[in-house]
């Protein structure tokens, strides 16, 4: 996996592609760690996986346009705990799911108007975000944990029809949902238009801002549901949980292709970039590898992806 | 200074400059003397801009010779040329505006404190004192401390000039320098430029304004097509002359003009006010190309914007004789209205995204009835449109960046030619291009006018102006200057109006 120079892997890497660097990981993994391929562990990674993808699927759409989500974590454990609240006083699943997605929605929101209105960074915005809604989350459950929530767990654990896992179906759905709104739809083509060159978008007659309220719109509905997911998993709101979840997310979208820059990038290649991290954070821990070394390596993942992208693109011109 | 009986402080000889596709110096001379004004003039693109990027040491030439002070200048850098004495102000300035006008005037040479440390620290103290002393040596009025964001564009251009003297320089370029500021703080300039003459500072002006020539140059050289024409002194010139050594190319281009029946009226302004231009009244047909004529700044391109909703204005617009008010390009669009930018790839394409993409970017609504694209007819219409514009490409799925420039143009106006444009607004179409694909959107320019379309064209190429246009609108900082038809418009009659000779002669 170690090559001498970055460029000749960024040429690789341009005409292969990701799904070549997730196939020769794979490979690697199912060869020389024990017990990687066995079906029980790959039904554990995919598990293990769909917190992260499902905020990976909604800032992907966030990091085309050019801007980025750092509250992430913070806000899907906001969203979670309310959701574990909302379960836990009316003791049904669907007000629960609806009040987690409804506070998404809200951040989202609140996320894409202070951008446009007031034309501030999205990392700002986000920033900021992120100590209002981790503040928000503490103070409201007083730093406790909110547990005996019923049958509130079935969404994380449960399996649909006794055979698939329940949260892999919504993981499922949310990737068609995502892949048709940016393939299929005008809204995706604006999606990239706009993060491609604004001053184009707006020249064609597109409502600029608008695509970037949807945009964080349908951000913090993935990050919503993705908290309601967690929490039911771990059967329990955790106001501390999610931290850094932002950082292998966006870490997901860049190795998946999608330009920081803005313009470019796929929701499949998110989905295989997210599975590119969870089979190495999958590899360090058969590998009994210290979880600080694990941030470390994490740490180099992100780079070498942002230093071919930008390798990647230079070598096209 | 100067070397005593020194005769040229600058001697460019023959000076070659190719770029991919263009020469733009093929034998360019420039023989400046010490303590003269030299007014380099040439239309917009005749390669002025390139020779200062030559003498600055932005660019290598591919031949010729260049002698500063008798030395050969060949291989330096700007910081290198600086150093010699060759100082520029840019037409576009570009001041630090954060910070202070003393730091401005020493950027990238500050003064170092004395003693063991003095590498590292800036002696701001002597800084200030030494940018104080300079001001008051050249009477600026201006408070060393204040942030240069606190000055107008007239006062940057002063600092700028008082950073050229403290370098001591001996030739300073000055690119069109009045082109952004007002009537008294040109007299200032041309004072200040006096003083430097009495010093023995040689300063090459660039510019087309005839006025402007006659007040302050000791020589012009005359510059066309990146060939040296004429050089002189100035009272060896007048008007009438520098005009036809400016323009005096014969057409040698064909133009593939079919003139078609010109209909009813599409669109009128009356009284349009806005960014940079004033009171302008005009109309254009059905099937009519209108050339809108003028020198770079003139006023032209904000006109586009505001007819295209990306500038507010104020005044009068009809469409079809009907009064409408466009307040954004999604209005401008509803209204028919389509514009090519001059600014190709700041607002005409998304780069990186496909031929495909970039073509129906503003025309989605017409392929996606619900809520999804269909693809298939999309893919169809863009095919048609490559057939329609002979655009060159692997496929449709190509990303735009990877086209070449005449290429990309004509996916910019395939663009707007797939939707129902009444009124077409194209804003330098054919530059940048090559030849092939210039007469190509010509072409294409005539079958959108016999399909009942109506042109405005924003040109600077006298050439294509009056080849290509029914009718001619000329502007000069930001006034229209005149109207002339097809048959009576010449190089000279344009220049003229474009120029504000009229005016001054």
């Amino acid at each position: 996996m170690h090559t001498k120079s970055g460029f000749s892997f960024a040429q690789f890497h341009a005409k292969y592609g990701t799904i070549a660097i997730f196939a020769v990981i794979f490979i690697l993994s199912a060869v020389l760690v024990p017990n990687f391929a066995n079906p029980d562990n790959l039904k554990n990674v995919l598990r293990q996986m769909v917190v992260v993808t499902l905020l990976a699927f909604g800032v992907t759409f966030v990091i085309i346009l050019g801007h980025i989500d750092v509250s992430l974590g913070s806000v899907l454990a906001l969203c979670g705990c309310v959701a574990a609240a909302a379960m836990k006083s009316t003791n049904s699943v669907a007000i629960a799911v609806a009040a987690g997605l409804g506070v998404g929605l809200v951040t989202g929101a609140v996320n894409g108007f202070i951008v446009t209105k007031f034309a501030i960074p999205a990392f700002i915005m986000t920033l900021a975000m992120t100590t209002v809604a981790r503040g928000s989350v503490l103070l409201f459950t007083g730093g406790r944990p909110i547990t005996n929530l019923g049958n509130f767990e079935e969404i994380g654990n449960g399996n649909l029809f006794g055979l698939v896992p329940i949260s892999i179906v919504i993981l499922a759905l949310f990737l068609a949902l995502s892949w048709l709104l940016l393939n299929t739809t005008k809204y995706g083509r604006h999606v990239y238009a706009v993060g491609g060159n604004i001053s184009a978008a707006i020249a064609s007659g597109i409502d600029a801002n608008g695509v970037v309220k949807k945009s964080f719109l349908y951000n913090g509905l993935l990050c919503g549901l993705a908290g309601v997911v967690l929490m039911s998993r771990m059967d329990s709101g955790q106001p501390a949980a999610g931290i850094g979840y932002e950082f292998d997310a966006i870490t997901a979208v860049v190795v998946g292709g999608t330009s920081l820059a803005g313009g470019r990038g796929t929701i499949i290649g998110t989905l295989i970039g997210s599975a590119i991290i969870a089979i190495i954070n999958n590899d360090l821990n058969l590998l009994n590898v210290h979880s600080y070394w694990q941030q470390i390596a994490k740490g180099l993942i992100i780079l070498v992806a942002v230093i071919l992208d930008v390798s990647t693109r230079r070598s096209r011109t | 200074m100067a070397a005593s009986g020194e005769t040229y402080v600058l001697e460019m000889k023959d000076i070659v400059k190719t770029f991919p596709g263009v020469k733009a110096l093929d034998g360019m001379s420039l023989r400046v003397r010490p303590g003269t004004v030299h007014c380099l003039v040439g239309e917009n693109g005749a390669g002025k801009s390139t020779l200062m990027k030559v003498l600055s040491g932005a660019y290598t030439v591919d031949a010729g010779e260049i002698l500063f002070h008798g030395k050969p200048l060949h291989g330096q850098n700007t910081r290198d040329t600086l150093g010699m004495g060759i100082a520029m102000i840019h037409q576009e300035l570009s001041p630090v505006a954060e910070m202070t006008l003393a730091e401005n005037v020493f950027l990238g040479r500050e003064p170092s404190r004395s003693g063991r440390s003095g590498r590292f620290f800036v002696n701001f103290k002597n800084m200030y004192a030494q940018t104080a002393e300079l001001f008051a040596r050249i009477g600026l009025n201006y408070d060393p401390r204040a942030k240069m964001s606190s000055l107008s564009v007239a006062g940057m251009q002063q600092v700028e000039i008082a950073k050229a003297i403290s370098r001591n320089a001996s030739l300073i370029l000055m690119d069109e320098p009045t082109s952004a500021i007002t009537d008294k703080e040109v007299g200032m300039l041309f004072r200040q430029i006096a003083e430097l003459k009495a010093n023995g500072v040689a300063i090459v002006y660039i510019t087309h304004k005839m006025d402007e020539i006659f007040a302050i140059a000791d020589d012009v050289t005359v510059i066309r097509d990146g060939k040296w024409i004429a050089s002189g002194p100035a009272s060896d010139f007048d008007n009438e002359k520098i005009i036809s050594l400016m323009v005096g190319r014969t057409i040698t281009e064909v133009f593939p003009k079919v003139t078609v029946p010109i209909g009813d009226e599409v669109l009128r302004v009356k009284n349009l006010s806005g960014r940079a231009f004033s009171g302008v009244d005009f109309c254009v047909r059905e099937g009519e190309i209108l050339g809108l004529a003028g020198l770079v700044g003139a006023g032209r391109t904000e006109v586009a914007r505001a007819l295209f909703g990306l500038d507010p204005y104020e005044g009068e617009i009809f469409l079809h004789n009907r009064p409408v008010a466009i307040r954004s390009v999604r209005e401008a669009i509803a209204h028919g209205i389509a514009m090519v930018s001059e600014d190709r790839k700041g607002e005409g394409l998304v780069l990186s995204r496909s031929v495909r993409e970039n073509t129906s970017l503003a025309n989605l609504p017409m392929f996606a009835p619900g809520l999804f694209l269909d693809k298939r007819r999309e893919g169809e219409v863009v095919r048609d449109m490559i057939d329609l514009l002979r655009i060159k490409t692997s496929s449709m799925n190509t990303a735009v960046g990877d086209l070449s420039g005449g290429n990309q143009q004509k996916v910019v106006i395939s663009k707007w030619v797939m939707g129902e444009v009444k009124l077409l607004i194209l804003d330098e179409p054919t530059r940048g291009v090559d030849v092939g694909a210039k007469s190509e959107i010509h072409r294409l320019m005539c079958e959108l006018a016999s399909r009942k379309m109506a042109i405005i064209m924003i040109s600077s190429e006298l050439p294509e102006i009056l080849g290509m246009s029914d009718r001619i609108i000329v502007m000069h900082e930001g006034v229209m200057r005149g109207e002339l038809p097809r048959d009576q418009a010449t190089q000279e009659s344009i220049m003229e109006l474009a120029t504000g000779a009229h005016q001054s002669a």
